[in-house]
């Protein structure tokens, strides 16, 4: 009798879980959008915050720092598109690790996408307000108050998020496609192609300022040259074709950035003497002004306004559905995890977050935000070489059929591994008291999860996915 | 196998809990720029009266300066004398690396634990 209680009381719930997701997400998505998702995230790192690289290690440190970074995100591209062309659903990595590691890991996985995006949100509307103050001062009026044009961008783009996802992300395959075309202008048209070219690199590429450790050092902004990338998991649940369009977005977006950082490097860091570069606001701006030519500077002020457009509203875009699916499985209240019966966006998670983005984009200084950006990014690269070994051991290769197999597993998980321990001590570095408080703030929040949280979630009802039992269980 | 029927939250307790990870986050961020802890500030002093020379710049950085609108030496001298310091103490690397292993243990051990029952009401219970 108890028995059929329990089989009563697991169909009820089961029902009720289907009731709830009965007005999904869209699936209307193709591999172009996630391009543009994954890209659109990223290519702001190119326009600004990836020279503080040269700040702390010198014009070479920041391009060893460029492409070990760089190795660190094929990895990354790698393992996520191995595991998400069979993991489907919104929440991205945050869904993985519920499936493969953990309830617990995921909150925590779900916690560092937010906060990653919504960071990186943050400072693209500050470079926002940066950009249109500096264009301001160089057209007579100074002293520009920069917070209604922060406060503009992250309701505009939060209102574009809440209408619809075809929308929103045409805007960015748009505003990022345009984006990407000034960086190749830039190189092209202050090449010697035609004829004198502004490049000083001889001139301007000192020796290492700090030696081999200024490189390490660099490491920790050199992520923000690919940081986002892992963002077109996000996707999986509003694609048409998971197992093909989001390996094939993922990894093209990857080779994408890898070109658009060298080119950026290599552009900037011949036209500017390391001091300023190393602490510039809009590095490709400047790098227009000092080519003279007026064409080339509006160019790229508009290329590194959509760039910082398109990043953020990819990052809310990414955020919303992180905090959306931990709502529907309870990880969070579950009034987050509704979606809208018209739009069919969930609006609830991306109107919570727009008070969140806005007050670290109008209180906290933009290194830090960068900062904290950049740990939450971190921490989810660091999760990933675990969640990859752990899916491989759970269910080998003849398990489950994936969308795209990685090749020469384990070693990216173990490069992996090793380039995120690098970049935690070139953290430590500068910001270890950050690094520590954030730290410190997961703890805290993984034994309020364990302890207190956790008892709202139903169990079996985590694990969606049509897979075999795991190997071990 | 039992299955696990969750208590129903109140509307008070969702949003007590919201409040207090969003707390949480925003004192993770602002204690430490409060306390003066964070970032890694710029060291050095400007050098009185300084020349481009003295600052180490040769004619093709000078140039590249005055373009960028500092058109006296004293005007970025500031910028290119400040330093980062990298200097740290072993104990500190310490206490982080524990840190940082000692929370992912933790994760790692709490999940397990709550992965195992997942598993069991899904595939164990049918």
């Amino acid at each position: 009798m108890s028995q059929l209680n329990d089989t009563a009381i697991g169909a009820k719930v089961d029902a009720a879980v289907t009731a709830s997701e009965k007005v999904g997400l869209l699936r209307v998505l193709g591999p172009a959008h996630v391009w543009a998702l994954g890209v659109g995230i990223v290519l702001v790192g190119e326009y600004m915050g990836w020279n503080f690289a040269v700040g702390k290690g010198g014009a070479y440190a920041a391009l060893i720092a460029c492409w070990f970074a760089g190795l660190l995100y094929t990895c990354v591209a790698m393992i996520d598109s191995e595991v998400t062309s069979t993991v489907a659903a919104a929440g991205g990595q945050y869904t993985q690790a519920k499936h493969i590691i953990g309830p617990l890991m995921a909150f925590n996985v779900g916690l560092y996408l937010v906060f990653a995006y919504t960071m990186l949100e943050a400072a693209n509307a500050i470079t926002v307000g940066f950009l249109i103050d500096t264009v301001a001062a160089m057209t007579g009026h100074e002293g520009l108050d920069q917070r209604p044009f922060i406060i503009l961008a992250i309701m505009f783009l939060a209102w574009l998020n809440y209408r619809g996802v075809l929308a929103t992300l045409t805007f960015s395959l748009v505003i990022t496609a345009v984006a990407f075309s000034a960086i190749l202008v830039l190189f092209v048209a202050t090449s010697p192609v035609f004829g004198d070219s502004p490049w000083r690199h001889a001139d301007l590429v000192t020796d290492l300022p700090y030696g081999w450790l200024g490189v390490l050092a660099a490491m920790h902004f050199g992520l923000w040259f690919y940081l986002g990338i892992e963002g077109t998991t996000q996707a999986a649940e509003e694609v048409r074709s998971p197992a093909r369009a989001l390996p094939f977005g993922t990894l093209a977006g990857i080779m994408t950035l890898l070109i658009a950082a060298t080119l950026t490097w290599y552009v900037c860091v011949g036209l500017m003497p390391w001091e300023y570069l190393g602490q510039s606001g809009v590095p490709l701006f400047d790098a227009a002004r000092l080519s003279g030519s007026m064409g080339l500077m509006v160019l790229l002020g508009i290329g590194t306004m959509f760039a910082t457009l398109a990043s953020a509203n990819g990052c809310i875009n990414d955020a919303s559905r992180a905090w959306f699916a931990m709502g529907r499985d309870h990880y969070l209240p579950a009034w987050f995890g509704a979606v809208h019966p018209v739009y069919r966006t969930p609006y609830r998670s991306i109107i919570f977050l727009v008070p969140i983005a806005l007050i670290f984009a109008l209180g906290a200084p933009l290194d830090q935000v960068i900062t904290f950006s950049i740990l939450s990014g971190l921490l989810t690269y660091t999760f990933m070489p675990l969640n990859i070994i752990l899916f491989r051991r759970k269910w080998p290769l003849d398990t489950i059929k994936r969308g795209y197999v990685h090749p020469f597993h384990p070693l990216p998980a173990l490069a992996l591994l090793c380039l995120c321990a690098v970049a935690f001590f070139a953290i430590f570095l500068g910001y270890g008291s950050q690094l520590v408080a954030m730290l410190s703030f997961y703890i805290v929040v993984s034994l309020w999860f364990h302890f207190r949280r956790y008892r709202y979630v139903h169990r079996a009802a985590q694990f969606t996915m049509p897979w075999p039992k795991p190997r071990g269980y | 196998m039992t299955r696990y029927v969750p208590p129903k939250q109140s509307r008070f307790g969702q949003i007590l809990d919201v409040a207090i990870l969003l707390l949480l986050t925003i004192g993770a961020l602002y204690i430490p720029l409060w306390l003066g802890f964070a970032g890694s500030t710029l060291v050095g002093e400007s050098p009185q009266n300084p020349t481009w020379e003295s600052l180490g710049q040769n004619p093709v950085m000078v140039e590249q300066w005055n373009g960028l609108g500092f058109t006296d030496a004293s005007a970025a001298s500031e910028i290119i004398s400040s330093r980062f310091n990298y200097s740290f103490s072993v104990i500190e690397l310490l206490v982080m690396i524990v840190v940082v292993i000692g929370y992912y243990a933790l994760i790692l051990r709490f999940s397990e634990k709550e992965y195992r029952d997942v598993i069991d009401e899904k595939f164990n219970g049918q």
